[in-house]
């Protein structure tokens, strides 16, 4: 018998004093960025960790008067195991382990999501996943130019900042007003990414219209072309914003800010005109004095504009709960906070130096997060109840979730840097394959919309699935059907590793009858079969 | 997806469909389909050439000239027209054929210049475009197609993608037609497959307790009959080319070119709307000529024998063919032998539809000093091909996050190729 075989009886059984060694409570934060850097300051996790409490009672207050307003009906409190499968989806891009549900069973009854949060945010992979999603808000998809921009770069920049929980207000102002050159200064690839060959110049309307999505929640690039009829926003505003940017330059120092030379064509008298930098709003909070980049980077992060910390609560509760708060995510209407959710929430972020880990446990401990997705409704939760968060949402997966998860559940360990290297390197090189066939959702990260024949057709037939059902030594299936000495467990085993649940005594008996009396192959078939109808499921495919 | 179709689905049922039209004849759903409607639909093939042919060694020679470097002209069936030589088979065709000699665009990199081309709208950060396939797919009626209607076969680096109009009108993509079509056909025998999904039920049962209208909503089991429909499908045989006379083969050459050209065809005979057959490997920075002229010896047989293949059957007039890639190359030679990226005057090749041929529209200076005569916008060519095939380009669909309306394509259509 193996090493890795005695390992997993002591999965199976929950021998939790076997496993210390790999508990991720244990792992500590990597830390790579420079000490002497001001931008590197870090929050006291423990002062953030419990003090939520006060602050998740008001928003759990603002949910009830939202909900009593539409009359809607508060679902049950979810499972813990469901709360633990939505925050691993959420914050590390894949369904827990066999291994990790054990852990986390062993953890205190009621306190376990917490500590399981806390755990995730402590943890190198759950960085990085969140680093790709905030990427894709700062620099989109694209490959984006060849040799001036470094993807890769980028994100492990972010993803060591959102480790080491750098205030947020910091990360944005490194994104905005950071020089230098794009490997030696990786945030400056925020500019970098728009770099237009036929100007030889990063693109100030493009980085105007990132700015205002991003960092403000509006869409001021609305009004790139004439002033928009349904908003508050001129053409002037949004040229205003890019003339921030008018100065930056790249070259071999790297990204810096030189003479301006944004000079958009005026709509009347068709001739390129000088446009001077200016914010569309809340003027008397811009510094008068520094560079253009510095000057914009200061008002945005500056706590009296509240429009960083709305647009960032929204998004961080769209990573969790699968919608934003208000809609749209980067367009939030003055009067689109419901019961003053969102202010709330704000509030508290810029009043706690805008600390990311704080605002995401904040969220994942409101009753929002942590209601069943199920009521005692006939049919289930209402179009009111969703809208009004008093059920959890049903969401579908992005791409690289489906891929991570099935991924997961194919393998009894924990995937990521602690992992095996054959088992990360099956997951990367399969996972982004998968995920190109499965169709990337792009920039529209909260598509609400149904799957497609195609992602059916990979989670029936694709290789990937048939990989992890086929009897081989990494995959579960095979591993229960060798391991679990009963019929029952073998099944339990099964449901928890793919929808981190137990089944219902429906569903045990129907599956237990066809293990009966089975050995060898035959055994190993019908787990694989069930391993196969089980990834098959809504339930896999959709948050809940 | 539309409910509308969930429902044919339905009265159809999964089983029927198995037992009754399993040896169904290709011929007889296009008749079928023929028979229902009295102007079928019509389908679009795009010949993608990913990494922008250049002009000069393709539809627009310039022999003689310093631009034109040593590439020779070749005569075709019309008189006056010319094309680079490696096209003798395409030039016997040229009559179905009208060349775009004077595109421009403001797009000189690789991805979005794709994304101009394929959706005719410049990339936006605001909106994601649809392509021109997922729009004929959006705008024309589903029939009794059971594969998808969107098909991008050889795919490249950027396929055509759905867009604001939803993940469901992405091309399907699929590899060299010689191959075995991707995660289509299950390795397991019928019962066990049916036994896993009669298991599903159990399980789904379980979900949807407490849930029923919300698990309903994300339509998952809807969209799972419909891949178990195509799955069973006898439309799929139109992927498999192995079946046409030996001859037919050859004519479209034995390339994945070739055989994604052929497969095409039949795709279109069953109610397909939209196949793009990609050839990559066209950005000659280095080596130009000796590039376009390997590549060509697979465009020129594929193409011409699909224009002379589609004429026979009479599919001609109602599946217009387009070569294009994102753009074009520069007239000036690079000290590698090879030649850059350039929007200032490139081709893109149309025929079919009921356009004109035999003709070219715009003109390029032959010194490339001066600007191309009667320059076109990508979002004309747009605007030609959706109204060749019968769709109304100033039609505006809503994109969904912003409330937007966006036409189908922001161009106007080409007078020159429209027939009177």
């Amino acid at each position: 018998m193996g090493v890795r075989d005695i390992f997993f009886i002591g999965v199976l059984m929950g021998g939790v004093a076997t496993l210390s060694a790999g508990f991720p409570r244990s792992s500590q934060p990597h830390r790579t960025s420079n000490p002497t850097d001001p931008a590197a300051r870090t929050l006291a996790e423990a002062d953030a960790a419990r003090d939520v409490v006060a602050i998740v009672a008001q928003v759990n207050e603002r949910l009830r008067q939202r909900r009593d307003k539409q009359h809607a009906t508060a679902s049950g409190p979810a499972s813990e195991l469901a709360a633990m499968r939505r925050a691993s989806l959420a914050l590390a891009g894949s369904i827990p382990s066999l291994e990790q549900v054990r852990e986390f069973e062993a953890l205190p009854e009621g306190a376990r999501v917490d500590r399981w949060i806390d755990a995730l945010l402590a943890d190198r992979r759950c960085a990085d996943y969140l680093s790709e999603r905030f990427a894709r808000v700062y620099v989109g998809t694209e490959d984006g130019p060849f040799l001036v921009f470094r993807r890769r770069r980028f994100t492990t920049w972010l993803s060591d900042a959102i480790l080491e929980n750098r205030p947020y207000s910091l990360i944005v102002r490194d994104l905005i007003a950071a020089d230098g050159l794009w490997m030696d200064h990786p945030s400056t690839n925020f500019v970098t990414v728009t770099h237009t060959e036929a100007t030889g110049r990063p693109d100030p309307e493009r980085l105007a219209a990132r700015t205002s999505r991003a960092f403000l929640g509006i869409r001021l690039d609305c009004a790139q072309c004439h002033d928009h009829p349904f908003q508050n926003w001129k053409q002037a505003d949004f040229r205003g914003l890019a003339a921030f940017y008018g100065g930056v330059h790249a070259n071999l120092r790297g990204i810096h800010d030189g003479a301006c030379d944004y000079q958009p064509v005026d709509r009347t008298t068709k001739q390129p005109t000088p446009v001077a930098p200016r914010v569309p709003f809340l003027s008397e909070i811009l510094p008068a004095e520094g560079s253009p980049r510095a000057r914009l980077a200061a008002w945005i992060v500056d706590p009296r504009n509240p429009h960083l910390a709305r647009a960032t609560v929204n998004r961080v509760w769209a990573l969790l709960l699968g919608r934003p708060l208000v809609e749209p995510i980067d367009d939030i209407p003055a009067a689109g906070d419901p019961a003053g959710i969102l202010a709330a929430l704000a509030d508290d972020f810029a009043a706690h130096d805008y600390n990311l880990h704080r605002l995401i446990r904040t969220i994942a401990a409101a009753d929002a997060f942590r209601v069943d997705s199920a009521s005692a409704a006939a049919d289930g939760p209402s179009d009111d109840d969703v809208e009004t968060w008093a059920a959890f949402p049903l969401t579908r997966l992005r791409p690289e979730q489906v891929a991570g998860s099935l991924f997961q559940a194919g393998s009894v360990a924990t995937l990521g840097p602690r992992s095996p290297w054959l088992l990360r390197f099956m997951a990367y090189t399969g996972g982004n394959e998968f995920v190109k066939r499965f169709g990337d959702t792009g920039e529209d990260e909260f598509d609400a919309r149904g799957g497609t024949i195609p992602q059916r057709l990979l989670l029936m037939n694709g290789d990937l699935v048939q990989s992890k059902t086929k009897e081989d030594l990494f995959n579960a299936s095979a591993r229960i059907a060798m391991q679990a000495p009963a019929d029952a467990q073998a099944v339990e085993v099964a449901y928890l590793a793919v929808l981190t649940r137990r089944p219902t005594a429906e569903e045990a008996a129907h599956f237990v009858k066809k293990l009966e009396g089975t050995r060898g192959d035959t055994r190993k078939r019908i787990l694989a079969d069930l391993f196969w109808t089980l990834v098959n499921t809504t339930e896999f495919s959709w948050n809940h | 997806m539309d409910l509308g179709h969930t429902a044919l689905l339905d009265r159809r049922g999964f089983l029927a469909l198995a037992g009754v039209s399993w040896l169904t004849p290709v011929g007889r759903l296009l008749a079928d389909q023929a028979e229902r409607s009295k102007t079928p639909p019509r389908s679009i093939i795009l010949l993608w050439l990913g990494g922008g042919p250049s002009q000069l060694e393709t539809f627009d020679p310039h022999p003689n000239t310093r631009a034109g470097g040593d590439t020779k002209a070749i005569p075709t069936a019309v008189k006056g027209l010319q094309l680079a030589e490696g096209f003798e088979r395409l030039a016997d065709q040229i009559g179905s054929v009208a060349l775009i000699r004077s595109m421009v665009s403001k797009e000189g990199d690789h991805e979005r210049g794709t994304y101009l081309m394929k959706t005719g709208y410049r990339p936006d950060p605001t909106v994601e475009h649809p392509s021109i396939g997922a729009i004929c797919c959006h705008e024309m009626p589903v029939g009794h197609t059971d594969i998808p209607r969107h098909i991008s076969i050889m795919t490249g680096q950027w396929p055509s993608r759905g867009g604001f109009l939803g993940a469901q009108y992405d091309a399907f993509q699929v590899g060299d037609p010689s191959g075995k079509l991707p995660d289509v056909v299950s390795s397991l025998p019928t019962e066990r497959v049916a036994g896993r999904v009669g298991d599903l039920d159990v399980v789904e049962r379980a979900f949807a307790r407490g849930r029923r209208a919300r698990v309903d909503a994300t339509l998952h089991r809807d969209v799972m009959a419909r891949a178990r429909v195509m799955m069973s499908s006898a439309q799929l045989k139109a992927f498999d080319v192995s079946t046409e006379p030996e001859s037919v083969r050859k004519a479209y050459g034995d390339s994945a070119f070739g055989r994604g050209c052929l497969a095409a065809r039949r795709l279109v005979e069953v109610g397909v709307r939209c196949v793009e057959v990609n050839l990559g490997g066209w950005d000659a920075h280095v080596n130009n000529h000796e590039i376009h002229r390997n590549r060509l010896k697979e465009l020129d047989p594929g193409f011409s024998a699909l224009l002379r293949d589609l004429a026979d059957r009479k599919l001609l007039d109602r599946t217009v063919v387009v070569c294009a890639g994102e753009f074009g190359r520069t007239p000036k030679i690079n000290g590698l032998g090879g030649r850059d990226h350039w929007t200032n005057g490139f081709s893109v090749a149309l025929a079919g539809g009921g356009l004109r041929g035999g003709l070219a529209v715009g003109a390029t200076d032959p010194e490339a000093i001066k600007d191309p005569v009667r320059p076109v916008q990508v979002e004309d060519v747009h605007a030609t091909i959706l109204t060749a095939v019968g769709l109304n380009p100033v039609k505006e669909n809503v994109a969904p996050a912003t409330g937007r309306p966006i036409k189908l394509s922001a161009g106007r259509p080409l007078p020159e190729l429209l027939a009177i």
